[in-house]
């Protein structure tokens, strides 16, 4: 099973979008966030993320990573480059935004699906109309 | 005589001494075109790093850059976190082994660290970023060494050269990172990032003013 890895520049914001992607798969999914420069300060932390990668690399081969603004990709792919080479081609950066692309993802990994299927649906739930 | 492990320290807690200094200024030029944090976060970041090297006891320059890039890379925050961690753990990387540093030395470690820095954010020249300060000045190091210029006049050419391109990102419009979501809005206001490129590396030029 593919596992997620939530990065944000708010430790609150990142475990609030674990905790609702895994209320939609009853924690099947192994979802782990890597919010803030620390739990009070905002920011992203390549070193946070880098222990959230281990643990998902621990509990699945492969590692979605969903992701809100601006440095949390840089701060993302540092983590990745802070991993021992073996592992880095097991870890994908998604497109997709961060919450919408979150609940999707936990839904399409709870139901098996490999990561290339899982990130384009995120990716498409983007574009799900919100109101209609 | 080249540069020591103590002349290295002595560079960067200047840097953190200039970064404290210069914060509100930092975060100033940061509110006008981002999100009003770099002066807090490149200070918050240095006082990590140096409070780390309290404690190092550094078998060689390169673990004494590795030490603050990591420092730097976790507890700064923005953007700057993972692109001057990437800068100084490239320095770490080209000084690794190393008891002291000539010039040229000092050029190959400052050429990995701002290639580094450009892989990492994949900025241009011109994209109002650290890489229009860094880039400049690595230029005018190395070619002031050609023209035989010595370590010290090759350090200060260099920090001239940042300062003239912390300059010129005023007029420019971001590409990069969250003052780009400004657009055009964002000419008329010279770039954090630089800035700090260019205090890094004037805090050099000062620091080792008397080495050779």
């Amino acid at each position: 099973m593919v596992a997620l890895v939530i990065v944000a520049h708010s430790a609150k914001l990142a475990e609030g979008v674990r905790e609702l992607a895994a209320q939609m798969t009853q924690g099947r999914v192994p979802i782990f966030a890597a919010g803030g420069v620390d739990d009070d300060i905002l920011g992203t932390n390549a070193e946070r993320i880098q222990e959230a990668l281990a643990a998902a690399l621990a509990s699945s081969e492969q590692v979605l990573v969903l992701m809100d603004l601006g440095s949390a990709v840089l701060s993302a792919r540092m983590a990745i480059d802070l991993l021992p080479e073996e592992l880095r081609p097991r870890v994908r950066l998604s497109q997709a935004p961060l919450v919408e692309g979150a609940v999707v993802a936990a839904v399409e990994a709870s139901i098996g699906k490999d990561v290339d299927e899982i990130e384009a649906s995120a990716v498409e739930a983007a574009r799900m109309p919100k109101v209609t | 005589m080249p540069l020591t492990q103590e002349a290295v320290r002595a560079w960067l807690q200047r840097c953190a001494a200039v970064l404290e200094e210069n914060r509100d200024y930092l975060t100033q030029l940061d509110a006008a075109i981002g999100d009003a944090d770099h002066g807090v976060n490149m200070d918050r970041g240095f006082k990590a790093a140096m409070a780390r090297l309290t404690t190092l006891n550094a078998p060689d320059i390169g673990s004494i850059f590795k030490t603050v890039g990591m420092a730097l890379v976790a507890t700064v925050g923005g953007a700057g976190g993972p692109l001057y961690g990437t800068f100084f753990l490239q320095l770490g990387v080209k000084t690794a082994g190393k008891q002291e540093l000539t010039p040229q030395d000092w050029a190959e470690a400052l050429e990995a660290a701002v290639n580094g820095v450009i892989a990492r954010g994949q900025a241009r020249l011109g994209d109002k970023t650290m890489v229009d300060a860094l880039l400049p000045a690595l230029e005018a190091y190395k070619a002031a060494l050609q023209d035989g210029a010595s370590f010290v006049e090759a350090l200060a050419r260099s920090a001239a050269a940042a300062e003239e391109g912390m300059k010129a990102t005023i007029p420019m419009v971001a590409k990069k990172g969250r003052a780009s979501y400004l657009g055009e809005r964002s000419a008329g206001h010279q770039d954090p990032g630089a800035t700090s490129s260019y205090l890094i590396l004037q805090a050099a030029a000062e620091t080792w003013a008397d080495v050779s």
